[in-house]
C-alpha cells in the first residue's frame, strides 16, 4: 500500500514547502500519547533516514519510519476546513478509534 | 478528529534565550586549570590573571586564619607547608575511602577517618573536601572571568575526562554550585578539544572518528570519539593515570644525577624540565647543575624516553582495539596537553596514526577553548542554525501502562537537556496507589524493553477511576541523567526518582534494541492491539463484577445471573489465552450483549431511585 494525499492536501503542502524555501518533503509519524493510545506527528521533513520509506504523490515526497509505516500504511491525507478551523485530516484504514479529543487513536 | 498543522523537524527541541549572555568554558585540570571566553569577535581566548598567565595551577593552600591561596602562591609555598596545600584534588572527586587506597598511599596528606563517603582531608584551616578544593579553584577562575568581561557570568562549560563515572561528574557540579556557578553542561575533554578544532562544524555528513591524544603533567588520556551529524559519542577511552609530563622530566634528572655525580634531586628535577621545555625548539642544550655542566642533544633525549612514548602508543592501539577501529578509519588526531609539544611525541604519533596530528591551537588552552565554545553556543549567543547538538537520548525512555504496555514519553534521538510530562489517571475506583515504571527501549511492550527504575505514588485521594490527574514529568539533564516525578495534581502528592539511563549499556547492545524495534514492528503491533483488548477487556469484566456485586441479588433472576456469568467466563478464558486481538474484540461485543438487558433495567432503575420522594417541583427548583 501506499501513502497518498488528496488534491487539495498535496497544494496545501506545495504552498507550505514553498513558503518555508527549503525541505525535502513532509513526515508522517506515529508516537504513544494522550489517552486513546497514539498520536499523529506532521512535520517538514529536511532529511532522509536510511531507514525511511519514501512515498511520491503529486510529485511530493513523504517520508516516514519503519515503526510508524505499520500504523500509516494506506492513509489518505486531507486538507479540510471545519468551521473556523482548517487543517490536515488523517484517512487511516489501520485507525479504530479515536478518543474525545481527536488527538489520540487507537489501531 | 482534530486537524493538524505542519511542524517544523525537531520543533520540540529546548529554545535558548536570546540576548548576548556571558558564559565561559572552564578546564578544571589535575594539574593546571584554565578559563576561556568567546569575544564579541567569535573568537575564543583564555584570560590571563593579572600577571598575564593563562594557566593557573590547581593547587589551593590552607591557611590557619582560615583563608585561602589558591594557584601559583599557594603551588610554591607547597614544600614548606604540604600538609595543608592540596594538589590533585581531581583525583580525589566523587571517590570514597574505598576508592583510593590504592592511591592514598602516594598522596602526603592526612585523611579523617569517618563513616562518611566522602573523603576528608584535615588541614590548619580545618576539614577540607575534594569538592570543596575544587570549589576553590573554580571561584578563583570565575573572578577572573567575571574581571575580564566585566558583569556576572550567566553560566559555565566545565570539562571533565571522558572516563567520570556518574559520581565524579556529580561531584564535579557540586564544586560549581559551591562556587556559584551555574553549569550549563559538563563537557567531556576529548570532545572540547574537537570542538576547540572546529571539527563539528566540517560540511560533510559522513561520519568522523576523532583520536585525542592527551599527555598532560601527570596523566595520559587516549579517547576514540565519533562524529556524527554534529553529535559525538564516546566509543573508547584509555590512557595511563601514572604517565605524564613527569616521568620525562624524570628521565632527564636521572640522566643528570648520573652523569654529575650529584644527590641534589629537586634541583635536578626543576633543571630537567627547562632542559625538555628547551629542546622542544633546540637540537642540542646545555645542562648545569652547580658546577658540573653537560650537553643533552635531542637524539639522546629521544632515545631515553622511547619507552615512555611507546607506552601511550599501546595504549592508543588498546582503544582503537576497544572501539573495533583499525588506524586507518581514525580521519583527525587532536593533541592536547602541554607535554605534546615535545617533538618525539608529535612524530610518533604521526607515525602512528599515519597522518599529521593536529597541533595548531596550544595543547594547554585547547580544552578551555573548545569548552568557552560550547558555553557561548548555550548561553544562547548563536543563530540557531549553528546550534551545536553534542549529546542525544540514545533509546527511547518511557512508562509502563495498564496491561504491559509502554508509552513512550521522550522519543530516542531527543537532543538533551529536555523535560516532558504526561498526564495519566487512575484505572480502578478508589485507586490510592500507582507504581511508577519507568522504561527504557523502542518495543510496544514491557518485557522487550529494559526496567531502569520503578517507584511508587501513594496517597492518591479515593475517586472514582479515570477523575484523579496523575502528571508524570521526565527530565533528562544535559549531563543525561533522568529524574522523574509523578504528581497528583488535585493533592499535590509528589514522589520521584534518579536513574541514568545509559548506564551500564554499550553501543552494540543499544543498536540491537533498535534494530529489533524495527525488525519487529509488526509483531509489535499486534501485541499493542492485543494488549490493548485484553485492557478492554479487564475494563468490562470488572464493571460487571461491580455491578452484580452491589445489585444482583435485586435485580437479576438465578437463570439470568447463570447467563452472565456463563458469558464471563467465556470473556475471561478468551482474554487469558488468546492471542489474537480480534478474538478478544469480538468476545468484549458478545459480553456486552448479553449484558445489554442488565445494563438497561440498572439505569432504570437509577433514573428511578434519583427521582424517589422528589416532587416535579423539586426539580424545577434545582433546574432554577
Amino acid at each position: 500500500m501506499a501513502i497518498t494525499f488528496t488534491d487539495a492536501a498535496a497544494e496545501r503542502v506545495s504552498a507550505f514547502l514553498a513558503d518555508r524555501g527549503k525541505g525535502v518533503g513532509l513526515r508522517l509519524a506515529t508516537k504513544t500519547y494522550g489517552c486513546s493510545g497514539m498520536a499523529y506527528v506532521v512535520e517538514f521533513a529536511d532529511e532522509v533516514e536510511e531507514t525511511d520509506t519514501v512515498f511520491e504523490d503529486h510529485g511530493l515526497k513523504i517520508i516516514i519510519d519503519p515503526k510508524s509505516l505499520v500504523y500509516l500504511d494506506g492513509t489518505e491525507m486531507d486538507y479540510t476546513k471545519e468551521g473556523l478551523n482548517e487543517g490536515f485530516k488523517f484517512n487511516n484504514p489501520n485507525e479504530s478509534g479515536e478518543c474525545g479529543c481527536g488527538e489520540s487513536f487507537t489501531v | 478528529m482534530a486537524l493538524f498543522q505542519i511542524s517544523e523537524p525537531g520543533e520540540t527541541a529546548p529554545t535558548e534565550p536570546q540576548e548576548k549572555q556571558l558564559a565561559a568554558g572552564i578546564d578544571l585540570g589535575t594539574t593546571n586549570s584554565l578559563v576561556a571566553t568567546v569575544d564579541n569577535e567569535g573568537v575564543a581566548e583564555t584570560l590571563p590573571d593579572e600577571q598575564g598567565e593563562s594557566l593557573l595551577p590547581s593547587v589551593v593552600r590552607y591557611l590557619e586564619n582560615g583563608q585561602t591561596e589558591v594557584g601559583t602562591a599557594a603551588k610554591n609555598s607547597q614544600l614548606n607547608d604540604i600538609d595543608n596545600t592540596i594538589s590533585s584534588a581531581k583525583r580525589l572527586l566523587g571517590r570514597g575511602i574505598g576508592d583510593i587506597k590504592t592511591l592514598a598511599g602516594s598522596l602526603p596528606y592526612k585523611f579523617s577517618d569517618s563513616d562518611s563517603s566522602v573523603l576528608h582531608i584535615q588541614t590548619v584551616g580545618g576539614e577540607v573536601t575534594a569538592i570543596e578544593v575544587s570549589a576553590e579553584i573554580l571561584k578563583t577562575l570565575k573572578n577572573r572571568a567575571e574581571d575580564a568581561l566585566d558583569g556576572p557570568l550567566k553560566g559555565v562549560v566545565i570539562t571533565v575526562p571522558a572516563y567520570f563515572d556518574d559520581a565524579q561528574r556529580q561531584a564535579t557540579k557540586d564544586a560549581a554550585r559551591l562556587a556559584d556557578l551555574n553549569v550549563f553542561r559538563l563537557l567531556n575533554e576529548p570532545t572540547a578539544a574537537a570542538v576547540a578544532y572546529g571539527l563539528d562544524q566540517k560540511d560533510t555528513l559522513e561520519e568522523r572518528i576523532i583520536a585525542v591524544y592527551d599527555l598532560g603533567g601527570g596523566t595520559f588520556d587516549i579517547s576514540i570519539l565519533k562524529l556524527n551529524k554534529g553529535v559525538f559519542e564516546v566509543m573508547a577511552t584509555g590512557g595511563d593515570s601514572a604517565l605524564g609530563g613527569d616521568d620525562f622530566d624524570h628521565a632527564i634528572a636521572t640522566w643528570i644525577l648520573q652523569e654529575s655525580g650529584s644527590d641534589l634531586t629537586h634541583h635536578a628535577m626543576s633543571e630537567a624540565r627547562r632542559v625538555k621545555e628547551a629542546l622542544t625548539n633546540d637540537d642540542q642544550v646545555s645542562v648545569n647543575l652547580e658546577n658540573w655542566q653537560g650537553t643533552l642533544s635531542l637524539a639522546q633525549f629521544n632515545e631515553m624516553v622511547a619507552s615512555l612514548v611507546k607506552k601511550t602508543l599501546l595504549a592508543c592501539r588498546r582503544a582503537l582495539r576497544d572501539a573495533d577501529l583499525s588506524k586507518e578509519q581514525v580521519h583527525d588526531v587532536v593533541m592536547v596537553g602541554g607535554s605534546t609539544r615535545m617533538p618525539i611525541i608529535r612524530e610518533k604519533v604521526g607515525e602512528f596514526f599515519d597522518k599529521p596530528p593536529l597541533v595548531d591551537i596550544d595543547p594547554d588552552k585547547v580544552v578551555a577553548i573548545g569548552a568557552a565554545l560550547q558555553a557561548d553556543v548555550l548561553a544562547g549567543n548563536k543563530p540557531d542554525e549553528e546550534m551545536l547538538l553534542l549529546d542525544v537520548i540514545p533509546l527511547s525512555l518511557g512508562l509502563e501502562t495498564y496491561g504491559g504496555l509502554v508509552e513512550k514519553v521522550i522519543a530516542r534521538n531527543t537532543t538533551i537537556p529536555i523535560t516532558r510530562a504526561q498526564e495519566f489517571t487512575t484505572f480502578k475506583d478508589n485507586q490510592t496507589a500507582m507504581t511508577v515504571h519507568v522504561l527504557q527501549g523502542e518495543r510496544e511492550t514491557v518485557e522487550e524493553n529494559r526496567s531502569l527504575a520503578k517507584f511508587a505514588l501513594k496517597a492518591i485521594p479515593p475517586m472514582v477511576a479515570g477523575a484523579a490527574r496523575i502528571k508524570v514529568t521526565f527530565q533528562v539533564d544535559a549531563d543525561g541523567l533522568l529524574n522523574v516525578e509523578a504528581e497528583e495534581e488535585t493533592t499535590g502528592v509528589k514522589s520521584n526518582v534518579d536513574v541514568k539511563p545509559s548506564y551500564g549499556l554499550r553501543d552494540t547492545e543499544i543498536e540491537g534494541m533498535i534494530r529489533d524495534s524495527m525488525d519487529n514492528a509488526q509483531a509489535d503491533m499486534e501485541a499493542r492491539r492485543l494488549r490493548e483488548q485484553r485492557v478492554e477487556a479487564d475494563r468490562t469484566l470488572e464493571a460487571l463484577d461491580s455491578a452484580m456485586k452491589s445489585d444482583s441479588d435485586k435485580m437479576l433472576n438465578n437463570d439470568e445471573i447463570k447467563l452472565l456469568l456463563e458469558a464471563r467466563t467465556e470473556l475471561k478464558n478468551i482474554k487469558d489465552n488468546s492471542e489474537d486481538s480480534a478474538e478478544v474484540k469480538a468476545a468484549i461485543k458478545h459480553m456486552e450483549k448479553v449484558a445489554e438487558f442488565y445494563v438497561a433495567r440498572r439505569m432504570n432503575d437509577n433514573v428511578k431511585t434519583a427521582m424517589q420522594g422528589q416532587s416535579v417541583s423539586d426539580f424545577a427548583d434545582t433546574d432554577n
